[in-house]
């Protein structure tokens, strides 16, 4: 099973690169990311160290496949190494997701909803502190998760987050609202 | 580089230059939107940062009347909480844009008018927050040993307009919090805490000392209404309810829940929770452990009537509370707290005060005195002098201006958010579009008005010593930074020390 997640994740990542850039069209796209990955290099340096150090340099290293649903709609795809979070994904690839205060569980900035039920059930449950954290998300939802505390494993490879957005609402897959 | 504290001489405006290598989109036509932000506080920095993000020709001025940037991060944000005050690192990067300048000890009122900024820039957001106190107005406020928490959160984050406080912490060893938000949690703990632990945070140095010394030694926290109205967050709540050696004293009969407290909760995650943990440490503290040496009190259903003096004294000596019960307000669908008529007295020798900041008013801005907060249609200020409300072209407010002193950091994201996209919206329908004679001029503007009051500004970079100074005098300490608490030596260390 490892191994055909593992596969499927290759041919993600192939996929991806040979699409090129997964930006949106938007005019202010080129400055967009210049910003993004002068905002990543520090946080990478500093707080992050130690969560790659055992993934780099080796090539065939497991990846998984996470789409990015931002703001505006659009979606991107990339592949995220098994124990990176994605927090630090979502910086590594220029996709817009804050991390106030750099995945140090103090803020609730890298707020990400898991749009399918059968994902967020693979997750641990989250943590006390996590939950504090959760409690002043920005559009909470029954699915919501710190991005800083979603560790790729394979279990998770295809998996949906989407950024929540002040103007837009969208059903979770699977998800049943309580009555009220 | 090296810049300090600008003198007028000609040669400064040099150092400011146009943008240049825009790319051959729209916003390259046409001469730089001129943005200035007033205050330099998450929501000021996170507007600014927006802006950038948004519009290749924005240039964006930060004015602040401090010398050091980053409002409530370094002011408000308790000393044992580095980890909220990491976001600091993401606002430099957003002031070391090219695009994006700093100008510290600027004081909009004196020395810049708001109407000269909005003669000078197209677009001004006001994000100056809430640097005043609501009050309760009843007899007694005026004595010695009653402040607001406002005052003592600066004090111990060495806020230089706070540097005089000097609270006495030696005379009593009762202190009373009246409040139980997240800031009445935050004086609370930093009056409870063992002090050698405090000693490795960024608190002033003359609030460690005087907390040392401290005889204090029993905590207060009062609210008007129940547990289930607390107005504090679970993980400022779970900190303080883990403080070692601090007993916890919860009346369990005050957990109980009505059916409306229960609805309450069923619509609150965070009421639920928080309530969750008040019942939990209810339970667990009933034993009083031999190791407690402080006592932390919660005390629910009581509102204070008036401050009594200590005997032939002009400091506090108690604090007259009523007992209160709680009723359904028809027009809110809240429920207040109604005084029943039965007093008592709660002997402390400190007040603290936590019942909310309030922002002030500057000339010429539309201000709703009741709200405390300046009418504003998604950031965009509205003015309600004649009978018609009209919106103030190119006026915008953010943060706790905008929508009143609550919330964490990252509610001024979206706050952010929300007044960006009102001026992005202004500027494609070309609100901020002056005929070609009269253009604004922006940071130029600025510096022309500063040279003309002889005001001394500190840059960014001035900032930058004051920063590295403290953390050298920290390291001596073994703390994350040695906090500069006066006017006169913030600005000297910016001005290259």
């Amino acid at each position: 099973m490892f191994s055909r997640i593992f596969q499927l994740g290759t041919r993600l990542l192939r996929e991806t690169r040979a699409g090129g850039n997964l930006t949106s069209n938007s005019i202010n796209s080129s400055y967009y990311q210049g910003q993004l990955s002068r905002h990543s290099a520090p946080a990478k340096s500093i707080l992050f160290s130690t969560a790659t150090s055992s993934h780099e340099g080796s090539e065939d290293k497991e990846k998984i496949s996470v789409t990015f649903v931002n703001k505006d709609g659009s979606e991107q795809t990339i592949s995220v190494p098994v124990g990176m979070s994605m927090l630090e994904a979502a910086h590594e690839n220029d996709i817009e997701l804050e991390g106030a205060c750099e995945g140090s569980l103090a803020c609730s900035t890298c707020h990400v909803i898991v749009m399918d039920v059968k994902h967020y059930n693979k997750l641990e449950d989250p943590t006390d502190e996590e939950n504090d954290m959760l409690d002043l998300a920005f559009g909470l939802t029954e699915t919501s998760r710190l991005g800083c505390q979603v560790i790729a494993k394979p279990e998770l490879d295809g998996v949906r987050l989407a950024l929540p957005a002040a103007t837009r609402n969208f059903a979770v897959d699977g998800f049943v609202p309580k009555p009220h | 580089m090296g810049r300090g504290l600008l003198l007028p001489h000609a040669k400064r405006l040099m150092l400011f230059p146009r943008p240049r290598g825009f790319s051959a989109s729209a916003a390259s036509t046409r001469e730089p939107l001129h943005v200035c932000v007033v205050g330099s506080g998450p929501a000021g920095f996170y507007t600014a940062e927006k802006m950038l993000k948004a519009h290749e020709g924005v240039q964006v001025d930060i004015i602040d009347r401090l010398p050091t940037p980053f409002g409530l991060v370094r002011s408000g944000v308790a000393p044992d909480h580095p980890e909220t005050k990491i976001v600091v690192n993401q606002f430099s990067r957003v002031a070391a844009n090219a695009r994006c300048s700093f100008f510290g000890n600027v004081t909009l009122g004196s020395d810049v008018s708001l109407a000269e900024l909005r003669g000078t820039y197209d677009v001004v957001v006001l994000a100056y927050g809430a640097e005043s106190d609501r009050s309760f107005g009843i007899p007694g406020e005026n004595l010695r040993g009653i402040h607001s928490a406002r005052e003592f959160v600066w004090w111990y984050n060495g806020h230089p307009d706070m540097h005089n406080l000097v609270p006495d912490l030696q005379n009593t060893d009762s202190a009373v919090v009246l409040g139980q938000g997240n800031v009445a949690l935050d004086v609370a703990r930093i009056l409870l805490r063992c002090t050698t632990k405090l000693a490795s945070t960024d608190i002033a140095g003359h609030a460690l000392d005087a907390l040392k010394s401290s005889t204090i030694r029993k905590v207060y926290l009062v609210g008007r209404r129940g547990p289930v109205q607390a107005a504090c967050t679970a993980k400022e709540l779970r900190e303080i309810l883990g403080l070692q050696n601090v007993h916890v004293c919860i009346k369990e009969g005050d957990l109980a829940t009505s059916p409306a407290d229960k609805e309450e909760m069923r619509n609150s995650r965070i009421k639920r929770r928080v309530h969750e943990l008040l019942s939990k440490a209810a339970t667990m503290h009933k034993e009083k452990n031999s190791n407690d040496q402080k006592e932390l009190h919660f005390v629910f259903f009581r509102k204070p009537t008036r401050f009594l003096p200590s005997e032939g004294g002009s400091t506090v000596g108690a604090v007259e509370l009523e007992k209160t019960l709680l009723k359904d307000d028809a027009v809110t669908g809240n429920q207040v707290a109604v005084g029943t008529g039965e007093f008592e007295d709660l002997k402390c020798g400190l007040v603290l005060k936590s019942i909310g900041y309030k922002s002030l008013p500057t000339e010429g801005l539309p201000f709703d005195n009741y709200k405390g907060v300046v009418p504003n249609l998604r950031g965009r200020v509205l003015s309600s002098e004649s009978e018609t409300t009209t919106v103030e072209a190119g006026l915008y407010v953010v943060g706790w201006l905008k929508r009143g002193p609550t919330g964490i950091v990252a509610t001024n994201l979206h706050c952010a958010e929300e007044t960006v996209a009102s001026i992005l919206e202004d500027d494609r329908n070309g609100v901020f579009m002056a005929p070609s004679d009269s253009r604004r001029q922006g940071r130029k503007g600025l510096l022309e008005i500063l040279e003309q009051k002889n005001a001394r500004y500190v840059p960014f970079d001035g900032w930058e010593k004051i920063n590295s100074e403290e953390k050298i005098a920290g390291q001596l300490k073994n703390k994350p930074r040695e906090k500069i608490t006066t006017w006169d030596e913030l600005l000297k260390a910016a001005n290259g020390g």
